[in-house]
């Protein structure tokens, strides 16, 4: 098995959640003054003018968290820049927890008004490191394997898988578990 | 840093060419010395900057966050540069030659903003890519997979020859006298890496352009801007000298109205070798070549230009290329299909080609412009874009200096299928080249120089001139509005209707974002003349400004009159009047939105503010090549660690004459190029002269170069080689001594 190392993973917003970009750089720049996460956080990058873009991000040492629109779907990306000890189902689980926490902690802040709600099984995985993870039928599957392990032990069960085809794009896993 | 930094050396193998591959090892290598501390700072910022690694804002380890200064706790205090923290983001501009890319090189950008950076690779207004938020220790690994499609970050920043840029539609131009592209192409290589283009004071910077009148090449704001002209049938250049913006802006001055192709190369050079040989090297303030050419006068420089060009020896390369010179090197995918599309059922599509696209003269083909705002892509945009480029064209894109990408040569009749396409990808913005189309240089969001946010306000007065609907505006859809975050003029505020530049002002007792209002610039006739100052306002009125001058102009303006002769008609003291109740900032208690930058929630102060890179460090080229040589020396060790004898020998012994050649450039003396001439030179001015001589072993260190001169060629055991190799370190420290001293006695003059 190949070691997934900077492992990103994406929370999507439940149907009907909307974001006022302006209104989350006020939550970040709090979040970098108050430290709010383990990771060394140290600016805010603001890329809601790009149509499908980033969003806003909170550009840190050791991972970016950020309220992502690529592909026109909203939710909270954990990305991991850093590389994490432990085994795969390690850094499956810290990229994880890591996005979920920033999810739960955007929905409460005050300027976000309770209009974006992200859904905790509603999410995609990916490995961003195209030579220790290309995209290639074998990498896929084993990646799917470890995620596959993962939701099991997390919800309990493991559901369909949905993968990317397109062989320059990163290895991803996308998947809709059961609540 | 990425975990597969050091397996992408061994994946790229023999598919990055030779020259290429050697550079970044070198780089890499500098990497690991620079952080078992062997480098000094200042150095390995110098060297670094060389190939296009950037510092940003916050890379000293503090930020003001609103409330107070805090300190950014990175993993260790180690630096990569004077006061610039080694695990601190910094940016990598990436040199993309006249904007020209194909869609593998596409590709690989997004891959290399997806994995070291933000998913966002930056288009800037030199035709640049630049990634933000890298760390210094992914830097070789995204070079090498730059160098496999062909790109090199070499001299991207720095006091090198810059990013030389060209027309993004030369060669489909309808009004170019010919096609400069391969022109802007032999300057950019034939300059990169060139030893007389090593040693300059300050950053330098070549465009292209085809015709004299449209703005594309803005020739008249670079140190050398080319104009292609043809003359009883023969291709030349109308040369401009001297140019450029910052803090002075000056206009380029004519040196020739018409210079032949094949001296193009040669000219160029010497104008080069002008400015290393008498710019400033001390003062960065005034080291550009603008201010050589005050300094001496336009008539000396001109003798000393052609001085220089007399003393050239040929060069192959001066006109190698020109046999190889067909019309265009371009061509279609598809054959030619005419369009006509007026009053089209999509409003979008119809509003999308009236401002996007360009009819180019060959007939049938179109030149599509990407609108980028902020001249920002994603990754995957990149990827879309690249498969696009694949399916209607022969790969045809080039980027633009006003931060946007073209696909060139789309057949007409795919016109309605290429912006459906671009359009799915979020790259179906209408507006290119618009007074939507703001220009920004990064100002807060990243520089380290940056006073105001220039991509916040560009973002405001792009969002309000669309709520507008300015872009369907005829009256004001064709002006232009450039932002720079501070006086340096990186958006180049100074060539556009309406410009802007950051500033701060204390008012109420706070520190307020302000910007300088410039006025009547023209972005037309290759940057024909610089826009007028008329005060600073409050970022937050920016706006206003903006809405006052463009609504008395559609007003008041006569038939035909531009914005240029109309601000030039009311004059600046009305121009102030209008902005004068805009200057007045509200108390705190009452607007503290005012103290606040655009984009920015926390109260606004300059204390992030720290030292650019722009300028480069002044390091003296013999700093520079006992640096390299000392470099080679480790080099030869490792070479020596694999087994390779005869390599480790090679590369120790062209350590020391490198070492020694360091030496004699710092005593003034030529520019040997050949190892015997190197050695003989050494031994006539620094061994004989006993220059050289140690107070206590005279001269055995230098014996150590002597004899490795005689017995390079010799087979060596590993033994002997690693021999060879302490004597070239002793040589070397030696060489290092020998510099210290040279440093303390007078300047000598060229021998």
């Amino acid at each position: 098995m190949p070691e997934f190392q900077h492992i990103n993973v994406k929370i999507f917003a439940r149907e009907g959640s909307t974001v006022e970009w302006p209104h989350l750089i006020p939550v970040f720049h709090r979040w970098i003054r108050e430290q709010s996460f383990p990771e060394l956080l140290i600016d805010v990058a603001d890329y809601a003018h790009v149509p499908e873009g980033p969003g806003v991000m909170v550009i840190g040492h050791e991972a970016h968290y950020s309220v992502d629109n690529r592909k026109n779907r909203l939710g909270l990306l954990y990305n991991r820049l850093a590389a994490f000890d432990g085994s795969n189902n390690d850094r499956i689980t810290q990229a994880y927890e890591g996005a979920l926490a920033a999810a739960r902690k955007l929905e409460q802040e005050p300027e976000v008004g309770g209009t974006l709600r992200f859904d905790e099984h509603d999410v995609e995985f990916w490995v961003n490191d195209r030579l220790l993870a290309p995209n290639n039928p074998e990498i896929t599957a084993q990646f799917q394997e470890e995620v596959a392990a993962f939701l099991q032990q997390r919800f309990g069960n493991s559901p369909p898988l949905e993968t990317s085809a397109d062989s320059r794009d990163l290895v991803r896993v996308r998947t809709v578990a059961a609540a | 840093m990425k975990v597969s930094n050091p397996l992408w050396k061994e994946k790229l193998a023999g598919e990055i060419a030779p020259q290429l591959a050697r550079e970044v090892d070198i780089f890499d290598n500098e990497v690991t010395l620079k952080k078992s501390g062997k480098i000094d700072d200042k150095i390995f910022a110098e060297t670094r900057l060389r190939r296009g690694a950037y510092g940003q804002r916050y890379d000293n380890g503090q930020r003001h966050d609103g409330i107070q200064t805090r300190k950014l706790e990175y993993p260790t205090p180690d630096t990569k540069g004077p006061g610039t923290l080694w695990h601190a983001p910094g940016m990598q501009r990436i040199k993309i030659p006249f904007g020209g890319l194909n869609a593998h090189q596409l590709e690989v950008l997004a891959e290399l903003a997806e994995e070291y950076s933000d998913s966002i690779a930056h288009v800037t207004t030199r035709q640049d890519f630049q990634l933000h938020y890298i760390h210094i220790e992914d830097t070789p690994t995204i070079m090498r997979r730059l160098a496999a499609v062909g790109i090199t970050t070499r001299e991207a920043c720095g006091n090198t020859v810059r990013n030389v840029t060209a027309c993004p539609i030369a060669g489909v131009c309808r009004t170019q006298a010919f096609d400069v592209t391969p022109y802007a192409k032999a300057t950019a290589y034939f300059m990169l890496g060139h030893p007389g283009t090593q040693d300059y004071g300050r950053k330098f910077k070549i465009a292209f352009s085809g015709c004299k009148d449209e703005a594309c090449g803005l020739i008249r704001l670079h140190d050398i801007g080319a104009i292609g002209v043809v003359r009883d049938g023969k291709r030349g250049f109308e040369i401009y000298v001297g140019g450029g913006l910052g803090t002075v802006p000056q206009q380029a001055k004519l040196l020739s109205d018409f210079v032949a192709e094949e001296e193009l190369l040669p000219l160029c050079l010497a104008i080069g070798r002008v400015f290393a040989k008498y710019g400033e090297k001390k003062n960065r303030n005034t080291a550009r070549l603008k201010f050589l050419i005050n300094k001496i006068g336009f008539e000396e420089f001109q003798r000393r230009v052609a001085e220089e060009r007399a003393a050239l020896v040929p060069e192959a390369r001066w006109t190698d290329y020109l046999q190889h010179l067909p019309d265009t090197d371009e061509e279609p995918l598809r054959a030619p299909q005419f369009l006509q599309i007026k009053n089209s059922a999509d409003s979008e599509f119809q509003k999308w080609y009236d401002s996007n696209v360009y009819g180019q003269r060959q007939a049938g083909y179109a030149t599509v412009t990407i609108c980028l705002p902020l001249g920002d892509i994603t990754s995957d945009q990149l990827r879309s874009l690249a498969t696009i480029a694949r399916k209607y064209t022969r790969e045809t894109i080039r980027t633009t200096v006003e931060q946007n990408i073209v696909l060139r040569w789309v057949s007409e009749a795919d016109l309605p299928a290429v912006y459906k396409e671009l359009k799915a990808a979020g790259l179906g913005l209408s507006g290119a080249g618009s007074i939507v189309d703001v220009v920004s240089c990064p100002g807060t969001d990243t520089c380290k120089l940056g006073i105001s946010s220039s991509r916040g306000l560009a973002a405001e007065l792009r969002e309000r001139l669309l709520q507008r609907g300015a872009e369907v505006d005829e009256t004001i859809r064709g002006l232009h509005i450039k932002v720079s975050g501070c006086f340096n003029s990186c958006g180049q505020h100074h060539l556009c209707d309406l410009g802007f530049y950051g500033m701060s002002r204390v008012k109420n007792g706070f520190a307020v974002p302000h910007f300088q209002v410039m006025l009547g610039g023209e972005w037309e006739h290759n940057a024909g003349s610089y826009g007028l100052a008329i005060g600073a306002v409050p970022s937050k009125r920016i706006p206003d400004v903006v809405d006052r001058f463009t609504g008395r102009y559609v007003a008041e303006r006569t038939q035909g009159e531009t914005f240029g002769a109309f601000i030039k008609r009311i004059g600046k003291a009305e121009c102030k009047k209008m902005v004068d109740d805009l200057m007045v900032v509200p108390p705190h208690e009452v607007a503290p939105e005012f103290y606040q930058d655009w984009g920015d929630a926390r109260e606004y102060g300059v204390g992030d503010l720290g030292e650019g890179e722009c300028a480069g460090e002044v390091v003296s080229p013999a700093e520079f090549m006992l640096t390299a040589a000392e470099r080679e020396v480790f080099e030869a060790q490792l070479e020596l660690e694999r087994g390779d004898v005869a390599a480790a020998v090679k590369t120790a012994y062209t350590a020391m004459s490198h070492g020694a050649l360091a030496l004699l450039k710092q005593r003034n003396i030529g520019f040997p190029e050949d190892a015997e001439s190197v050695l003989e030179r050494f031994r006539k001015h620094l061994y004989d002269t006993q220059l050289f001589w140690d107070d206590f072993v005279g001269g055995k260190f230098a014996q150590y170069y002597f004899e490795a001169h005689e017995n390079r060629n010799n087979n060596f055991n590993a033994e002997q080689a690693h021999r060879f190799i302490e004597e070239a370190q002793v040589f070397l420290e030696a060489c290092h001594a020998v510099y210290a001293r040279l440093l303390q006695q007078p300047a000598v003059a060229a021998v």
